[in-house]
């Protein structure tokens, strides 16, 4: 288990180089002049133009140029800073604080609700409760992120308040600590609910066909200990993958749910970096997603093994 | 389902003159989109303690769904059973709630199947799974079972079982993950075995000695094993009767010995004729014509016929019944006596 741990560690390594040198190159393809950029509408002098170019190292070739920035990450956890010189990792620190916030509590009801639903219609497989799950889910895939968002936020949020004078779900902002995750963080979970929902079913219903299952019946066991211990834990697997691989999902794809209910996380901030062209920042936060991405993958594959104990020998 | 009489569990004990298990014109269905499929077509066999039955057929014959059907492991629905008997001490399982079945299920008629690798859960260790035996049905302490793992281990000579109990299935060769099926069967000593095609996915070699294993706990414990087969050759040293399926229905019931010596219906002298032969070397190999019957849409009268050699006019029309040939042997042919003689024109 050690020994796998440690290599998948190592295999880690040129996945991060990798990504964050391909991100790194397309922000430096990107067209426009960072230092022209800095000045907006001014007219700059030329000789302060060449200053900052050498300060930034900007007459580097690109692989140069990686390698202070890389570093930098590394050595000194230097992200580099903003144009309003603030250093880009504290600027980012309380954003992906937000964005973390609200992807684990999406996570958590993708987790209970989805995986619920699956198992639940599995076992009740080509009956009315699994037809009306899978119909839901089809509905909740198809329909976008945006219509959700917006009619979750006036029935639950608006409407129920008004209705009952308790403010139980907040629209916007992150003032009411765990309470204001709750329906965001519901309409981020959404399609991945719907297809968490159906992965689980189709799991299931895959293992309760599969031979040990037969054995574990013709041992005598109940119904209830044949898919509970020996059915469950076989039918798991495929969903930690799924989850694991989703938080990074969620928080690169929070864009659409923190600008309908005024999250200031890291989507916000990604997409006003890219349209302001602050590279620093764009760079910094990709690289961040990319590792936190490179984390739950090891997560899920070190549960993998954990789950599945034909993956620990190979 | 309502149950009209008191239930009774099977007695133990002794027998009278009702056999271990009695299986009495069995009839499975499955009843599909695709239209009913009948698997099993009043299947008739018995077994005594101590006594080995073989059941010969290829595959879609019936064989494994009668032995599911034994055991309590068909999916219903799709699987009816719209007729007959399955008497185990003279006490009809059918007509057995759930919970009285699941207390003779595995622990006095017990299964073992035929690929072990895909047969073992694989997340569990191998140990686990047997002791799961003691534990459950014997409320064994999890230590106390483990010890019972490793002894039955032993007696199914795995090699170096106490250091192999934590070991996952998928770190056993084929045949020792076959011992380990064979010991989780027999971990609480059941009267009836049934063996699914037990040695189907091993080398040859170690076939020999999975039939050499079964065929000792048997005499050790004196249980009644079903042998499932479509393997001639497994069958002739250890089993004491042979019931041929063909289509869903036993075509051919006999002691071992006559029946390689005088098959009394055709498909059972086909099945012998397909058997390659070191002293035929060269010739072509015998293979019976046709295909086997359409479960969907089974052939009129005898369901043999399209592919039989001795075939008339009466086999499209009337199935045979199963018939007395002597004491111990019956066949479901109308023209057993010439294939007896081993003439037709």
């Amino acid at each position: 288990m050690g020994r796998y741990i440690i290599r998948r560690l190592i295999q880690a390594i040129p996945v991060l180089l990798g990504a964050t040198l391909l991100i790194f190159a397309i922000v430096f393809a990107l067209p426009g002049d960072p230092v022209a950029a800095l000045a907006g509408e001014k007219r700059t002098d030329p000789t302060i133009v060449a200053i900052l170019r050498e300060r930034y190292h900007l007459n580097d070739p690109l692989l140069l140029q990686y390698w202070y920035y890389i570093s930098g990450v590394i050595f000194r956890g230097d992200f580099g800073v903003t144009f309003a010189d603030v250093p880009v990792s504290q600027l980012m620190a309380g954003k992906f604080q937000v964005t973390l916030n609200l992807a684990l509590t999406a996570l958590v009801f993708e987790a209970i609700i989805g995986v619920g639903l699956g198992l639940w219609a599995a076992l009740r497989r080509g009956r009315a409760a699994d037809t009306m799950i899978l119909a839901s889910t089809l509905l909740l895939i198809s329909v976008p992120t945006l219509v959700t968002g917006f009619v979750l936020q006036l029935v639950l949020g608006v409407k129920v308040k008004q209705w009952t004078g308790v403010d139980i779900f907040p629209i916007a902002g992150i003032s009411n600590g765990f309470r204001s995750y709750l329906l965001p963080g519901f309409v981020l979970a959404g399609i991945s609910i719907a297809y968490l929902t159906r992965l689980t079913r189709t799991s299931l219903v895959e293992t309760l066909r599969a031979d040990y299952i037969r054995t574990a019946t013709a041992k005598g066991l109940s119904r209830r200990r044949v898919i509970g211990r020996h059915g469950l834990r076989n039918a798991l697997i495929p969903l930690v993958t799924y989850l694991g691989a989703d938080l990074g999902n969620l928080m690169g794809g929070a864009v659409i749910t923190e600008t309908i209910f005024n999250l200031p996380g890291i989507g916000n901030q990604l997409f006003q970096s890219v349209y302001l062209r602050e590279q620093p920042v764009v760079v910094g936060i990709v690289t961040v997603l990319v590792l936190i991405y490179i984390v739950a993958n090891l997560v899920v594959d070190m549960m993998y093994a954990v789950l599945d104990p034909r993956i620990r020998y190979e | 389902m309502k149950k009209t009489s008191p239930e009774v569990l099977p007695a133990e004990g002794g027998l009278g003159n009702e056999p271990l298990l009695a299986v009495d014109n069995l009839h499975v269905e499955f009843r599909t989109r695709a239209g009913v499929v009948h698997a099993v077509n009043g299947v008739t066999y018995s077994l005594n303690p101590g006594e080995t039955l073989a059941v010969l057929g290829e595959s879609g014959s019936g064989k494994s769904v009668t032995a599911q059907a034994i055991m309590g492991i068909l999916d219903m629905p799709p699987a009816v059973i719209p007729k007959g008997e399955i008497r185990f001490r003279g006490t009809d399982l059918l007509k057995l709630s759930e919970d009285a079945r699941s207390q003779v299920r595995g622990q006095r008629i017990a299964m073992v199947f035929q690929d072990a690798l895909s047969s073992l859960n694989p997340v569990f260790t191998v140990g686990w799974q047997i002791s799961e035996m003691f534990r459950v049905h014997r409320g064994m302490g999890k230590k106390e079972a483990l010890t019972k793992a490793v002894e039955l281990m032993d007696r199914v000579r795995i090699p170096a079982a106490r250091q192999r109990v934590n070991d996952y299935p998928h770190q056993f060769s084929g045949g020792m993950r076959q011992r380990i099926m064979i010991a989780m069967s027999i971990a609480l000593d059941p009267e009836v075995l049934i063996a699914d095609e037990p040695t189907t996915a091993l080398d040859v070699t170690v076939q020999a000695q999975i039939m050499e294993l079964l065929a000792e706990l048997q005499r050790e414990s004196n249980m009644g094993l079903i042998l499932i087969t479509h393997d001639l050759g497994v069958v002739a040293d250890v089993a004491d009767k042979i019931a041929v399926m063909y289509g869903g229905r036993i075509v051919e019931n006999a002691p071992v010995h006559d029946i390689y010596k005088t098959p009394a219906h055709p498909y059972t002298k086909g099945l012998l004729e397909s058997i390659p032969r070191v002293d035929q070397k060269g010739q072509d190999l015998y293979a019976i014509k046709g295909m086997p019957p359409n479960l969907l849409d089974m052939p009129t009268g005898c369901a043999f016929h399209p592919r039989c050699p001795y075939r008339q006019d009466i086999c499209v029309t009337e199935a045979p019944a199963l018939s007395g040939i002597s004491g111990t042997r019956s066949s479901a042919c109308h023209y057993w006596r010439e294939v007896l003689d081993g003439t037709h024109e």
